[in-house]
């Protein structure tokens, strides 16, 4: 388990604007009626949009507009771990994968430019612009060592890369996102090897079947 | 060609994203096609020939998808059918759902009409990671495309109306139990429930439910748009089929692939991955189907083939076919010592064996790999990884104790060198006085 706590210092009150409000009843329209609690993790979400993390406030708002008790809201924001319970970085929230599939191919290198550049993890950069954690298996593991940055995957990186995207985000840039290496999203390095078969992508698979297979009347 | 399976016959035509994935591409490349016509053939057609298609459940437990589909209920009474999608990928190593998702989600959704018609659901939720949140544009994308397109939604083309809804979580690994995700899908901690009842009794709020991986449901338009004897015709019997898998860890070109199940293990490796990193020599230790499985030694590698039955005779497992590789520069036991630290981290606490023993095997792994601890400590952890697995509620506590036990079973002889190489440069050794808190 990872113990998880709410921020000593919390905001007075907490609103949801009128986008996350609409949104929330997006949300809440999914489910039957009655079950509105499900939408909790996703309105969860969606003020953490809002605010950049969630507070005692807004867990209380949510669970106001769920008919929830607040212990149950609560008990939910400690126990799922995308949900930041203190304020993370302005320019950029830098979720390092450390485990063993990015560690054997080097997420250690990442997270020591992390930690040089930004400070210790958990902890907010003195600028307020960045904030890293090491997280555990975020599944791109045939892209890794990679990082979630602001919601988004960077992958195949190098220490060089990661001190890059650091710069970016510095200077209010966003950086592209995906493989940092010649190679597209989970293909091998270098080019597929296989779906080289220009027949597949003819259209001939669209033709109609005029008879699926296994369709015969069963003779008794 | 590289390995087994000939282009013709991958499911996964767009795994790599270089082809359109909205719908009039998936289209192009046969998806939708005579989707009317396999529900006009009935139930029971549906549910006969995903059993004679040899399909197991691709979400790591092996399950036969379609003996899953024939546990439901027969008639719809009181309570309504659901189908719950499982897509919260989270076992390390494997990223084969999200390729699904973010390049060929409409596979996805046509496999969730077909499974909801063949259960009788009229409502179908798909959990997505919450991390995956390309992946769930995407799907949003794709399911607004296919109601526009009348595909599904009420009075569909179809003729069954169909609603599929996407939900996310926020970072729980122990939502990719089935239980655990319905609890979480009701807006709950995910903590695994009790079973009996199983979710086909009482499922998600409650109602008849089947949970499916998102590749199981995925394959299954092809399967019956092909034939069951087409699928069944890849692999040794009891694993056929074909099988995304993810090659990751110490290889030169790591990559997702769809290969015939039953591949031998060093093909899929050299042919596909380029080799292990310094060549075959090279290699110390694979964990083939994701972290949860044993690790298996080189020598067991140059003979293990691709499936649930070869592996589990090497005491490992086929998993999810997230294949790690590890090359002779590998610290094995910090390496193990890492997933011991994520099964720590992610258990849900609701079971003592489970919530104390991760962490604590966890903590003599750490000290393992320096060295600091007593040769006799080997056969505790042992021990103690006995006690875990098959005292929990969930599979997390077997999870748990596989990887340990795979390290100490292949390589007691690395712990038990590194405690005495750590020995020999104390003079004064204090004995074996550090507990383990």
């Amino acid at each position: 388990m990872s113990v998880r706590r709410l921020a000593k210092v919390q905001p007075a009150s907490f609103a949801f604007s009128k986008e996350t409000r609409a949104k929330a009843d997006w949300w809440i329209a999914k489910y039957p009626a009655g079950r509105q609690q499900s939408a909790v993790i996703p309105i969860l979400w969606l003020v953490q949009k809002q605010e950049g993390w969630v507070s005692e406030p807004a867990i209380r708002a949510i669970a106001d507009l769920l008919d929830m008790p607040y212990i149950r809201v609560l008990e939910v924001a400690t126990f799922y771990t995308m949900f930041m319970l203190e304020p993370v970085g302005s320019a950029a929230l830098i979720q390092v994968c450390g485990t063993t599939p990015c560690m054997l191919r080097g997420a250690g290198d990442l997270m020591k430019v992390c930690k040089d550049r930004i400070g210790p993890k958990q902890t907010l950069s003195p600028d307020g612009k960045f904030y890293w954690e090491e997280v555990e298996c975020l599944g791109a593991c045939v892209n890794a060592p990679m990082a979630m940055i602001n919601d988004y995957y960077f992958e195949d990186l190098t220490a060089s890369d990661m001190n890059q995207i650091i710069d970016d985000f510095a200077a209010g840039k966003t950086p592209e996102r995906g493989p940092r290496v010649d190679r597209i999203n989970s293909a091998p390095e270098g080019g597929p090897l296989t779906l080289t078969d220009p027949k597949l992508y003819d259209g001939s698979a669209a033709k109609p079947i005029k008879k699926l297979p296994n369709t015969e009347p069963v003779t008794a | 060609m590289a390995g087994l399976l000939a282009d013709k016959d991958r499911i996964f035509t767009n795994l790599y994203g270089l082809h359109d994935w909205g719908l009039e591409g998936a289209k192009s490349r046969g998806c939708w096609n005579a989707t009317k016509d396999m529900l006009d053939m009935g139930r029971d057609w549906l549910i006969t020939n995903v059993k004679n298609s040899g399909l197991r459940g691709r979400g790591g437990a092996g399950f036969s998808t379609g003996l899953k589909w024939s546990f439901m209920p027969k008639e719809v009474k009181d309570r309504p059918h659901y189908l719950v999608v499982n897509a919260d990928e989270s076992e390390p190593g494997t990223c084969k759902d999200r390729e699904i998702m973010r390049h060929d989600p409409h596979l996805l959704i046509e496999g969730c009409l077909i499974a909801s018609f063949a259960m009788q659901a009229h409502a179908c939720y798909i959990y997505l990671r919450g991390e995956y949140v390309l992946e769930r544009e995407r799907m949003e994308a794709a399911v607004k495309q296919a109601y526009e397109a009348r595909l599904i939604g009420k009075n569909n083309v179809h003729g069954w109306d169909f609603d599929v809804y996407i939900h996310h979580g926020a970072g729980a690994y122990i939502c990719g139990e089935e239980t655990a995700l319905l609890e979480s899908l009701e807006g709950k901690k995910g903590q695994p429930r009790l079973k009996p009842p199983f979710p086909a009794g009482a499922g998600l709020y409650g109602c008849p439910t089947t949970v499916n991986n998102v590749e199981s449901i995925a394959v299954v338009g092809t399967i019956l748009r092909r034939g069951a004897d087409w699928f069944a015709g890849f692999g040794r019997p009891n694993n056929t089929g074909t099988k995304l898998m993810s090659i990751s860890g110490h290889v030169n070109r790591p990559c997702n692939v769809e290969e015939a199940m039953s591949i031998p293990l060093r093909q899929l490796l050299e042919e596909h991955c380029g080799g292990v990193r310094g060549g075959w020599g090279n290699l110390k230790a694979v964990i083939p189907g994701g972290v949860s499985v044993p690790l298996i030694t080189r020598e067991m590698s140059e003979v293990a083939l691709m499936d649930f039955d070869s592996l589990r005779e090497m005491k490992s497992g086929l998993g999810t076919a997230a294949v790690i590789v590890m090359d002779n520069d590998t610290d094995l036991v910090k390496a193990i010592a890492r997933i011991s630290y994520f099964y720590k981290h992610e258990s849900c606490g609701q079971c003592t064996p489970c919530r104390e023993g991760t962490g604590w095997m966890w903590r003599v792994l750490e000290r393992m790999a320096v060295g600091e601890a007593d040769p006799s400590e080997i056969d505790l952890l042992l021990d103690v990884a006995g006690q875990v697995e098959g005292h929990t509620i969930c599979a997390l506590g077997d999870a748990a104790a596989w990887p340990v036990q795979g390290l100490i079973r292949h390589f007691r002889h690395e712990i038990e060198d590194r405690i005495s190489d750590y020995r020999s440069r104390r003079a004064n050794f204090a004995g074996h006085a550090i507990a383990a808190e």
